[in-house]
């Protein structure tokens, strides 16, 4: 299983990413410029939070129209694994390859905080490891979380089953229906917002961010039979 | 050449925190005669075409395909000959 992680100017998450996966799966990442045009080599595309482009514009627009983002979409298209992270779920509703947008936190505040969410399907490639409904702490760090979509857009998310993860207890940022992730209609492109990478050892704080990793290649393995 | 001026704000169905802080704060100067705030973005571009018409629909392209997010934004531009 190749895995890469694509950077763009102000990624800051993709160390973080990197470390996950090593951590998790004990397996190596390749690290990919917003510049490059080839991604045929990878199974596996991660994008990093940060502030890409320093956020000018809209967060993730500008990272959007690079040329990898091309690739990723092709990527997508051929059934490959893409995860977004906080600005990776951004660049990839800019992108269109998840529907909906991003508005600044109801309350106009960058939050940083380890929140509750609830796994709400648990039979994406990414949740394989979770059980329904279960609790898990995440940490999230975003001043532009709040998910918006239109109503029609809402009902098809959740007529097919495409929102993975909502925030419980308290909304940190007034997300139509409390979104913190979404599949795509094919299953294969996830977008969230809080950080499963920074939730991978105890002293972090929690644990659970790792199944996102082990979901992943479990669902490789499943499919290509192989490590 | 012309230049465009391009002008972004939130589509009137979307809440604009930022505006409603805005609010808060003329309020707190004394300013209650303002009522609904709102926050847009202003975009100025150069476009080195000679043609009107050409200059019309790159404008047009730019706003649909980055400067605005038709999902949460609404965008109107206005062209001046330089």
């Amino acid at each position: 299983m190749n895995v890469a992680v694509i950077v763009f100017p102000g990624s800051n998450g993709s160390l973080e990413m990197d470390k996950a996966v090593q951590d998790c799966l004990e397996h190596k990442v390749d690290y990919v410029r917003h510049t490059e045009t080839d991604l045929s080599n990878y199974d596996v595309i991660l994008l990093p939070g940060g502030a890409t482009f320093g956020d000018y514009l809209r967060p993730g627009a500008m990272a959007s129209v690079t040329p990898i983002m091309a690739e990723v979409k092709q990527a997508a298209a051929e059934g490959k694994l893409v995860l977004g992270v906080s600005n990776g779920f951004q660049v990839l509703t800019e992108a269109g390859l998840l529907p909906g947008a991003f508005l600044q936190n109801e309350k106009p505040k960058f939050r940083t905080e380890s929140i509750t969410v609830k796994v709400d399907n648990n039979e994406t490639p990414f949740t394989l490891d979770f059980v329904k409904e279960e609790s898990i702490q995440l940490p999230i760090a975003h001043g532009f979380g709040n998910y918006y979509c239109e109503e029609e857009t809402l009902r098809r998310l959740e007529q097919n089953q495409q929102i993975v993860f909502r925030y419980e207890g308290q909304n940190p940022n007034g997300s139509v229906a409390a979104i913190a992730g979404i599949v795509n209609e094919a299953g294969n492109v996830l977008g969230m917002m809080p950080h499963p990478e920074r939730a991978t050892q105890d002293w972090l704080g929690s644990v659970d961010g790792r199944r996102v990793f082990t979901s992943i290649l479990k669902y490789w393995r499943d499919k290509n039979g192989a490590a | 050449m012309f230049k465009a001026i391009v002008y972004v704000t939130l589509r009137e169905s979307v809440i604009d925190p930022a505006g409603s802080a805005v609010k808060t704060s003329l309020h707190s100067l004394g300013h209650d005669e303002v009522g609904d705030v709102r926050i847009g973005k202003y975009i100025e571009l150069e476009i080195n075409l000679k043609d009107r018409q050409a200059a019309e629909e790159r404008a047009q392209e730019m706003c649909q395909k980055l400067l605005a997010n038709p999902a949460i934004e609404d965008y109107r531009y206005e062209l001046q000959e330089v």
